[in-house]
């Protein structure tokens, strides 16, 4: 009998265990080049984390990210419960990379070649990151640029096809050129939400929403 | 010698679905780029699964190489039912991911206008 009962209490402390101590999910942030991917993911850091460190350099340059970077265990506060997710910031997603166009940016030709072979080399990682690594995706898209591109259309067609859930922000809303309707119109089948996250602009729907998502 | 002249033009490989049905993913992928990277423009009936685009984007960056090879230019038209396609269709094979998909060496076809029922692309010779 108190064999049992110790059977009974230790299989109830490791279902405890199981479902009071969720791991942090990881969510990928995704999106074309120049999106705003790491101004956004070093905005989430900086908000939620106490030393608030950033994920990675920014810049307008295409291709400034050319390696998959994890801030693991960043907890977001919302409504009195805490969500704790890893955020990994990724590589734009392109099908070309041509060095002379780094060269437009005053780069020299060695320092190019050599930047297109990592940013080849990155939009690899994310892909395999995409489709072995993440729990869930925040999809950043500039609202200034069409979002009727193949990248993004093979990308969010990806990410459904995997069944993981997706949250489509409408980044750079502080530019005048921007419209978040165009990204509406574009992915109809998915929720937009506007933010700038260089103006900090909206963050607060934002983190409502990955809680809402991937809580 | 003679010399032998090149044929003025731009090669178009039309693929039939049923062609694409027999064939693994990798040699699916393999094919496309094996054309493209000759410099002609390759289109798919039925285009690929989201799984084989992903990989077709990861073996090509394995394989751009600067002033030899950029990459591809790929176009399909959005898929406006892949929101309301749910895992059971899928695994029922109710796959509604065919579409034309036209496929070209990304410094010879450039897009033109894309929205969800027309792609525009202009194919130059070199």
């Amino acid at each position: 009998m108190g064999l049992l009962k110790n059977l009974r209490s230790s299989i109830s402390r490791a279902a405890s265990t199981l479902f009071s101590e969720e791991e942090s999910k990881r969510i990928g942030i995704y999106g074309p080049p120049n999106a705003g991917k790491t101004t956004l993911a070093n905005r989430i850091v900086r908000d939620w984390t106490e030393h608030g460190d950033a994920v990675g350099p920014e810049s307008h340059i295409p291709h400034e990210t050319r390696r998959a970077r994890r801030k693991e265990n960043v907890e977001i506060e919302r409504d009195g419960k805490t969500v704790s997710i890893d955020v990994v910031d990724t590589p734009g997603v392109t099908t070309k990379v041509d060095y002379t166009e780094f060269l437009e940016h005053d780069m020299e030709e060695d320092d190019a070649v050599r930047r297109s072979r990592e940013a080849t080399e990155g939009v690899a990682e994310a892909m395999h990151w995409l489709r072995e690594d993440v729990d869930g995706v925040i999809y950043v898209l500039d609202a200034s640029t069409d979002p009727f591109t193949q990248v993004n259309t093979m990308l969010i067609g990806i990410i459904e096809s995997q069944d993981l859930p997706v949250l489509i922000l409408a980044n750079k809303i502080d530019l005048d050129e921007s419209s978040v309707q165009r990204i509406r119109n574009a992915f109809p089948q998915h929720e937009t939400i506007p933010l700038s996250a260089l103006e900090g602009d909206n963050m607060d729907e934002v983190y409502d929403k990955i809680a809402e998502y991937f809580g | 010698m003679a010399e032998v002249k090149q044929p003025d033009g731009v090669q178009i490989d039309l693929i039939s679905g049923e062609r694409m049905d027999g064939l693994a993913s990798m040699e699916k992928i393999r094919m496309i780029l094996d054309g493209v990277r000759d410099g002609n423009i390759v289109i798919l009936e039925e285009g690929l699964s989201p799984e084989e685009e992903s990989r077709l984007i990861e073996v090509t960056m394995t394989e751009i190489s600067p002033d030899e090879f950029n990459g591809i230019e790929i176009e399909t038209y959005p898929s406006s039912e892949s929101g309301s396609s749910g895992l059971f269709d899928r695994l029922m094979g109710n796959d509604s991911n065919k579409k034309l998909t036209v496929i070209g060496p990304a410094n010879r076809i450039e897009t033109l206008h894309k929205d969800e029922t027309l792609i525009q692309t202009l194919v130059s010779r070199t």
